[in-house]
């Protein structure tokens, strides 16, 4: 399971990675070419986000490029597809991210079993709070994959609790309030939060949103166990292409 | 969140972790608000005080003699300040945000009406306002940004997606998740996640118990049937709620666009292109792809143009308490003509959906029958959408005269 494997990769290295890419943009071929630069530059984990029409926890950055995955016509297929070459190719686990209504469409039994048998290893679904998702959560039960679950700055303790007791993998902590791809503070707030999250949970923590540079994953090393890039890496190839993805994910530790 | 707000398989909260704290406060002020004797009545009289009402139960005497069958009554919701039902659930989630500490309200709009209500409401209660609203409606209502403008609020044109209401809404809860501390986030519809489809039908209740109150002292029994349209549902919901316990036939009017078999229409549950997903915090009927993406919609009318439909209004459709129909832009914009001449009133293009689907049907019906028909809002803001479908040439030389004033007057500063 992934924590298993959190844990062994945590033997000898300070902090890992988890990186982002939502399928299909800016198109499915250059999706796997990412997919590959960032195992080459030794990520240890990798979300892959199906795209959706509304993606209402999602920044701008994230946003277009959901859209413009979708104007071209990826469809779920393609991306279950790719995401399955990308795990049967690579020897890192791979997450799907995606919206609830996308598991709903496909009938969430049968998402949770091509997971399942395409070698994907969990699911982060930011709409799907514990309390909706019985059905997710024992489909993800029966077919041994894990949920992951996420805490943010405005999750009281004893809501933490019971997230923890869905939660497996990993925890998913929010770095502030605001979507995907804003600035934050890497602060003494943060480092209190993360404190919080840290005696809320036995699971690694992982923490999102506005990790960009490497004095961020500085600051993360020590504190979290994994450190989530996601709108940094779509920056970087819109400015200076795909090809400089491996060497900007390489200089983060 | 322990209460998910659930009718039958229709509703619940599907809402970002970072929200739900947010969704917790505000679920227990509007229980609080409900369970204090004081609140609805206080309500009351600020609509009474500030907003005009009760509004009249109008007897259309000349479209009863017209169509020659059952007696037709309108419930004038275009005679609220601001001139539509938008006023009672904006005024209702106003007295919240106070009783909540907020100093900041931020709300979605399509047509524009609700957008024009809360930023009239955030001006009389002293807070800060932004309105989002789709790039495609601030084109067709620019009136009704102007009005918002000049209340105060900050109008932002939202060029995400199918730069329409649902992507308003979705922009307006990318702001909510940043600014929670300070803002509300006032939902202009009975959709989304709970507590809003039940509170804003609950400030909406009034149009049905006013409606319900007035039918009896003018006729001394209740009507056969109701008619309201439907976009999101809240004025639809509003008018209904009088009546959930009578024997009254609901009927609900969606936009059918182009025609149901077109493929550009926003019919949720009347036409076989919808089918149940969860989005925008809810789970109902959208119009939706294979794949679970959100297809793009049509109407003539910005206010019904919409992928999803209240969770409460998607129950009514499967166990059978409310039936649902839809009309064409062609027939609405007919109905509107024909009330305006016939009674001297000009529905809004989304209020005159339920016109038109009153209009075929009340024929059919017994002279000694009684409707009652939902003017949701006022036509005048419609009123480029409307010269348009008229085709009016008088209106479209003067356009033309005060753009060359604009133009004139731009190079005499060039």
């Amino acid at each position: 399971m992934l924590e298993a494997y959190i844990r062994e990769q945590r033997k000898n290295k300070k902090i890992l990675l988890m990186t982002h890419i939502v399928i299909g943009y800016p198109s499915l071929e250059t999706s796997f070419e990412m997919v590959k630069a960032m195992v080459a530059a030794g990520v240890e984990l990798m979300e892959l986000q199906i795209p959706f029409s509304e993606p209402i926890a999602d920044g701008p950055v994230i946003l277009k490029a959901n859209q413009e995955a979708l104007a071209r016509g990826v469809t779920v297929q393609a991306c279950l597809d790719l995401a399955e070459e990308a795990a049967r190719t690579f020897d890192i686990p791979f997450l799907l991210m995606t919206y609830y209504n996308i598991l709903f469409k496909y009938g969430v039994e049968r998402f949770v079993q091509t997971m399942a048998q395409r070698q994907l290893r969990g699911a982060i679904v930011p709409d799907l709070p514990h309390e909706e998702g019985q059905d997710y959560l024992q489909a993800m039960n029966a077919h041994a994959l894990d949920p992951i679950f996420i805490y943010a700055p405005t999750t009281d303790a004893a809501r933490m609790a019971q997230i923890n007791a869905h939660a497996r993998g990993f925890v998913y902590c929010v770095a502030r309030k605001g979507v995907t791809g804003q600035q934050t503070d890497f602060t003494a707030t943060l480092e209190d939060y993360l404190a919080r999250c840290r005696r809320a949970t036995q699971l690694p923590l992982a923490l999102g949103f506005g990790v960009k540079d490497k004095a961020d994953i500085d600051f993360l090393t020590g504190k979290v166990d994994i450190a989530v890039i996601g709108t940094q890496t779509l920056r970087i190839v819109e400015t200076q292409g795909p090809s400089a993805v491996q060497s900007f994910i390489a200089q983060l530790r | 969140m322990h209460e998910r707000g659930y009718y039958d398989r229709f509703g619940g909260a599907f809402v970002p972790e970072i929200l739900a704290a947010t969704f917790d406060e505000l679920v227990a002020a509007f229980a609080a608000a409900k369970a204090d004797p004081l609140f609805r009545p206080h309500y009351e009289a600020v609509l009474a005080e500030y907003a005009g009402r009760p509004t009249p139960l109008t007897f259309a005497a000349n479209l009863t003699r017209h169509f020659g069958g059952a007696r037709i009554y309108i419930k004038r919701e275009d005679l609220n300040h601001t001139g539509a039902h938008k006023a009672n659930n904006v005024m209702g989630q106003g007295l919240l945000v106070q009783r909540m500490g907020k100093s900041r309200v931020i709300a979605e709009t399509g047509a524009g009406q609700h957008g024009v209500a809360t930023a009239t409401m955030a001006a009389r209660f002293g807070l800060a306002c932004t309105i989002y609203m789709g790039e495609v409606d601030v084109e067709r209502q620019r009136p009704n940004v102007f009005w918002m403008e000049r209340l105060g609020a900050e109008v932002v044109p939202v060029r995400n997606g199918t730069r329409i209401l649902k992507d308003a809404i979705n922009e307006a809860f990318r702001d909510w998740v940043g600014n929670m501390d300070t803002t509300h986030y006032v939902l202009g519809t009975a959709c989304g996640p709970h507590p809003y489809p039940e509170m804003v039908t609950y400030f909406q209740s009034i149009i049905g118990h006013e409606a319900r109150r007035q039918i009896l002292a003018i006729e001394g029994r209740l009507p056969q049937r109701v008619y309201a349209c439907v976009g999101g549902g809240s004025n639809a919901l509003g008018l209904f709620s009088g009546f959930l316990e009578d024997p009254v036939e609901l009927v609900g009017v969606e936009a059918g666009g182009e025609g149901l078999d077109s493929g550009r229409h926003a019919s949720r549950l009347r036409s076989a292109d919808a089918s149940v997903g969860v989005a925008q915090g809810y789970r109902t009927f959208f119009l939706q792809n294979g794949d679970g993406q959100m297809r793009e919609t049509h109407s003539i009318a910005a206010g019904l143009d919409y992928v999803g439909v209240s969770p409460i209004l998607a129950h009514f459709k499967e166990s059978g308490r409310a039936r649902f129909e839809a009309v064409t832009d062609d027939e609405v914009v007919a109905a509107m003509a024909l009330t305006m001449r016939q009674e001297g009133l000009i529905p809004a293009l989304e209020s005159a959906h339920a016109f038109a689907r009153a209009f075929a049907e009340a024929p059919r019906m017994k002279p000694d029958e009684i409707i009652i028909i939902n003017q949701s809002g006022r036509g005048d803001k419609d009123i480029f959408t409307v010269a348009d479908a008229f085709d009016d040439p008088q209106w479209q030389a003067f356009i033309r005269a005060k753009a060359a004033v604009y133009t004139a007057k731009e190079g005499s500063h060039a």
